[in-house]
């Protein structure tokens, strides 16, 4: 399937399949499928709930193979990094990961992602959109090479409260040992797996990285093996009620990337989105560096934060105010959701100052649709602090044999 | 120099001792701060200097004739009274002919053995008189540190609004004038005031002089206004041969700086430019040496000071990224012969020796010379800019003999097959078009040089080899010269400043760049 003589050319087929496209097109009950960075891909399989309830009591398998990658290496690699991201890469130790976000001048997020020590000197950078151009042009005045490597790596996400034990179950020996955001390589039944405890849904969980040819061999086994621990593949829908409740954000959701933003203000700083933890001031200039201590010094306009909002009626682009009759508005929401393991209404959402500290009131404007007719709410929101669910299973190591 | 004691530690360190960060350095000193000019080459000038390309031949290595350098700036630092003398003034020009007439534009207007139509004698005065107002109204941004624009200042607002305040003052004729031809090309332009093609010939190559542009180049109006704008600024010294060469320039702004208190140090190369705590706090230098400063004033070249000497590692990628984007390749070369004998240019007496001789007969010609660069050939018929500078300072030759300087549009920084190869032919080439205005010319040669942008490059540290640093255009110029947020002198690095040809209002030797630098950094400080 990966043969390239019998693809269509690329101007007739727009979107690739991924190497596990096959088992997913064959296991889709909905034929729900959306594009993602030049993949097609799986938006639902069955239905939203019961994968959703997979990822919080059983076991489930994400595509994550469209996830831009790229391979940073070269004498450099750790200096050209940490000028890049806000945060300190030169303490990432090998075979550890560490989530970052990297910024333009203006100290605005370009983007989020992942940063994998596999060498002393080669990293892997993964990231939600292209971004090449930025990438290369941040190398210059380092000796580094920074190549895309999407198509080169199939990935999946193995997450959910059985995942250790199926991977257990696979002859992964010592997976149990990998600590949340270490990297691991593991050989099983000839099959070379790159393993990572890392994920998107804030539960005990792993990703899986393997060569495209063995992609479908990967699938087959997890899905065997797994049967009796309740795994299932899912698809984007319910993998976003997994990361809203886990706190994450979603590029082009909750922030855009300052990129692609073409209206003055609509770019966000780490600090807007309450992600200053990642920036690190002390470990020398980065790309951003001036304008966010400029930020920081003037305090924020605005923050992304979480809501927690009465009643169980999802605030989906809820225009937020500072008082019930809605005379000030104060902010809205991004991303919102009814929480069922929370048990919740949970939203995250952009919110003015003075209304950012946790356990801030605003008023939420939600529209329900009853059968045609339209009402409108005015909700109480308490902003609270993220994440919203974190079970301790996410953490611990050994993972409790499920 | 002046016996200052050795300081470890400066108020300002100004890397380049060429006339830009002569001129800052003499300010700074003048103001009271302790200054240390640091010098790679074995004598101070950079590329205004006067060097011997043959035997007891001498001659300016790039610009040859001072026509920019302001009045004020002169005076201020009493250049002459440090030994500063001009072998001319206000030099003549003639525009040559193949055929052996030529317009001869003096003091006083026209006069020379072309005929000219009665329309264009009529049209030239007017012409002239209404780019001179257009030249002063531009003259007068060029001591101006550029606004900042989308700030809240202040002084930003207040240099904008005096700006369009100075336009409007124009009247409603001049400004709609400005405002039509300001960002035309100068070929249309001309075409539309002149009929004599030797006429559009002579005044379209003063537009092109040192650009990467042909006259039908958008934005060449702007640069024969600057052209003319600094020129005005120099008042009765315009258009001057300093006795010496230009290196007489640099070397009275020396004694200037000096004495104001300056310590300059040649083949003293920097390296680097040490950073501590995100600010600059000194220099290393190749030797290995370091010295402290309080602020580090570069007048090197824009990619050479922030990409070479700080590097992108202290720098936020998007301006990296600006920077890189500057257009810096020089498309000028620079030709020296060294004649046993003054040469005899058809038609031309010996006071319009003395002058500038332009090889620029229409705008076609120059255009046709301007295509072959676009595509990294030389030009086969170039325009060219000559001085004598022997006929009024012997002193430069041997005794009877003489010095032909000649700027060459246009030689492309990199030429399809390479230097090595072409420098010798197009040298030859040059000669060729020459020997046409003055036959016998190739027998009188007993040496030769040209240097091409490559060659400047290497030879003085110029990225690129450009005489300006950076391309005078409307993408690079004022408020965005070299790039927005760096235009104010100032670069995103607190303590590092650029005062060279790269930051308004740019290159010649002028100085300007480096006076209003200073002035930048001394406002700063205190």
């Amino acid at each position: 399937m990966h043969d390239e003589s019998q693809r269509p050319p690329h101007y007739l087929q727009p979107l690739l399949p991924t190497p596990f496209h096959p088992r997913a097109r064959a296991l889709s009950q909905l034929d729900s499928f959306v594009p993602w960075s030049g993949y097609t891909t799986v938006d639902v399989f069955t239905t939203v709930e019961q994968e959703y309830f997979a990822i919080r009591n059983a076991a489930t398998l994400y595509d994550l193979t469209p996830m831009v990658k790229y391979r940073v290496a070269g004498r450099d690699a750790a200096r050209y990094l940490n000028r890049l991201v806000t945060r300190d890469v030169a303490r990432l130790k090998l075979n550890r990961v560490c989530y970052c976000v990297w910024c333009d001048d203006q100290g605005h997020v370009i983007d989020d992602g992942t940063i994998f020590r596999l060498g002393e000197s080669e990293y892997r950078l993964c990231t939600a959109e292209r971004q090449i151009d930025w990438l290369l042009d941040s190398a210059r005045g380092f000796e580094v090479t920074v190549t895309e490597v999407t198509e080169q790596i199939a990935a999946l996400a193995l997450q959910g409260p059985t995942s250790c034990a199926i991977l257990k179950q696979l002859g992964l020996v010592g997976v149990e040992q990998l600590k949340p955001f270490e990297v691991g390589e593991f050989v099983a039944d000839q099959l070379h797996v790159t393993v990572s405890r890392t994920g998107f849904t804030g539960d005990l969980g792993y990703e899986l990285w393997v060569a495209p040819g063995d992609a479908l061999r990967l699938w087959d086994t997890l899905m065997t093996r797994g049967q009796s621990r309740g795994i299932r593949p899912i698809g984007s829908r319910a993998l976003n009620l997994a990361r809203i409740e886990a706190g994450f954000l979603a590029p082009n959701v909750d922030f855009l990337s300052a990129e692609r933003t073409l209206r003055f203000g609509s770019s966000r700083s780490p600090f807007e989105l309450g992600l200053g933890w990642l920036v690190d001031f002390g470990k020398g200039h980065f790309t951003g560096r001036r304008a966010l201590l400029e930020e920081q010094r003037r305090g924020p306009h605005r923050q992304l934060v979480g809501l927690d909002i009465d009643g169980n009626k999802p605030a989906v682009n809820a225009l937020l105010y500072a008082d019930r009759a809605g005379r000030k508005e104060v902010g809205s929401v991004s991303s919102a959701m009814w929480s069922p393991t929370c048990k919740r209404n949970l939203a995250l959402a952009m919110v003015d100052a003075p209304h950012i500290d946790v356990g801030s009131v605003v008023w939420a404007e939600i529209y329900l649709n009853r059968e045609l007719v339209w009402e409108r709410r005015m909700c109480r929101a308490r902003v609270v602090d993220r994440p919203f669910f974190a079970p301790d299973r996410r953490r611990a190591t050994p993972p409790a044999d499920v | 120099m002046s016996a200052v004691q050795p300081a470890t530690s400066y108020d300002c360190i100004v890397i380049g001792g060429g006339h830009n960060g002569l001129v800052c350095a003499a300010y700074l000193a003048r103001a009271g701060r302790s200054v240390l000019v640091l010098e790679a080459a074995a004598q101070v000038g950079g590329a205004a200097v006067t060097h011997e390309f043959a035997p007891d031949y001498r001659v300016s290595a790039c610009a040859h004739i001072l026509h920019q350098m302001s009045a004020q700036l002169i005076d201020e630092l009493a250049l002459e009274a440090h030994g500063l003398r001009f072998a001319t003034t206000q030099m003549p020009t003639s525009a040559l002919s193949p055929d052996g007439d030529s317009i001869l534009f003096g003091p006083t207007g026209l006069s020379g053995s072309a005929r000219l139509s009665p329309r264009d004698a009529d049209a030239y005065p007017r012409f002239i008189e209404r780019l001179d107002r257009f030249a002063r109204l531009l003259g007068s941004i060029l001591e101006q540190e550029p606004p900042r624009l989308g700030t809240t200042e202040w002084s930003d607002r207040a240099a904008l609004l005096g700006l369009g305040w100075r336009v409007r003052r124009l009247g409603r004729r001049d400004m709609r004038e400005l405002l039509r031809i300001g960002a035309m090309n100068v070929y249309d332009l001309l075409q539309e005031q002149f009929e004599s093609p030797l006429l559009q010939g002579a005044l379209g190559l003063d537009a092109v002089l040192g650009t990467n542009f042909g006259p039908r180049s958008p934005g060449t109006v702007l640069t024969l206004l600057y052209r003319l704008a600094a020129q005005s600024g120099a008042g009765p010294r315009a258009l001057s041969q300093p006795l010496g060469g230009m290196g007489a320039v640099c070397d009275a702004l020396a004694r200037a700086a000096a004495a104001a208190g300056a310590t300059i140090r040649t083949d003293a190369a920097v390296a680097r430019v040490l950073v501590e705590n995100d600010s600059a706090c000194g220099v290393l230098l190749e030797s290995g040496e370091r010295v402290a400063g309080q602020a580090v004033i570069s007048s090197a070249d824009p990619k050479t000071t922030l990409l070479q000497l700080l590097g992108a590692e202290h720098l936020d990628t998007g301006f990296v990224r600006k920077v890189s984007h500057l257009r810096t390749n020089g498309l000028t070369a620079k030709l020296h012969l060294a004649l046993d004998s003054a040469p005899k240019f058809t038609g031309q007496d010996a006071a319009a020796l003395g002058g500038r001789l332009l090889v620029a007969p229409s705008l076609d010609y120059i255009e046709r010379a301007f295509n072959h660069s676009k595509y990294g050939e030389y030009s086969a018929a170039p325009a060219i800019e000559i001085t004598v500078p022997t006929v009024r300072d012997p002193a430069l030759a041997p005794a009877g003999g003489h010095v032909i300087s000649a700027i060459v549009q246009y030689a492309p920084y990199a030429l399809h097959d390479g230097w090595e190869a072409g420098r010798e032919r197009m040298a030859d080439q040059v000669i060729e078009v020459l020997e046409r205005y003055a036959p016998g010319l190739r027998s009188q040669v007993r040496a030769c040089e040209l240097l091409t942008p490559l060659d400047i490059e290497r030879k003085f540290r110029i990225t690129g080899g450009h005489w300006h640093h950076a391309e005078l255009a409307f993408d690079q110029f004022f408020m965005l010269r070299p790039v927005p947020g760096a235009a104010q002198y100032r670069t995103p690095l607190p303590g590092l400043y650029l005062c060279g040809a790269g930051s308004h209002p740019g290159g010649g030797v002028m100085g300007t760049a480096g006076r209003n630098a200073a002035r930048h950094v001394l406002a700063k400080a205190s």
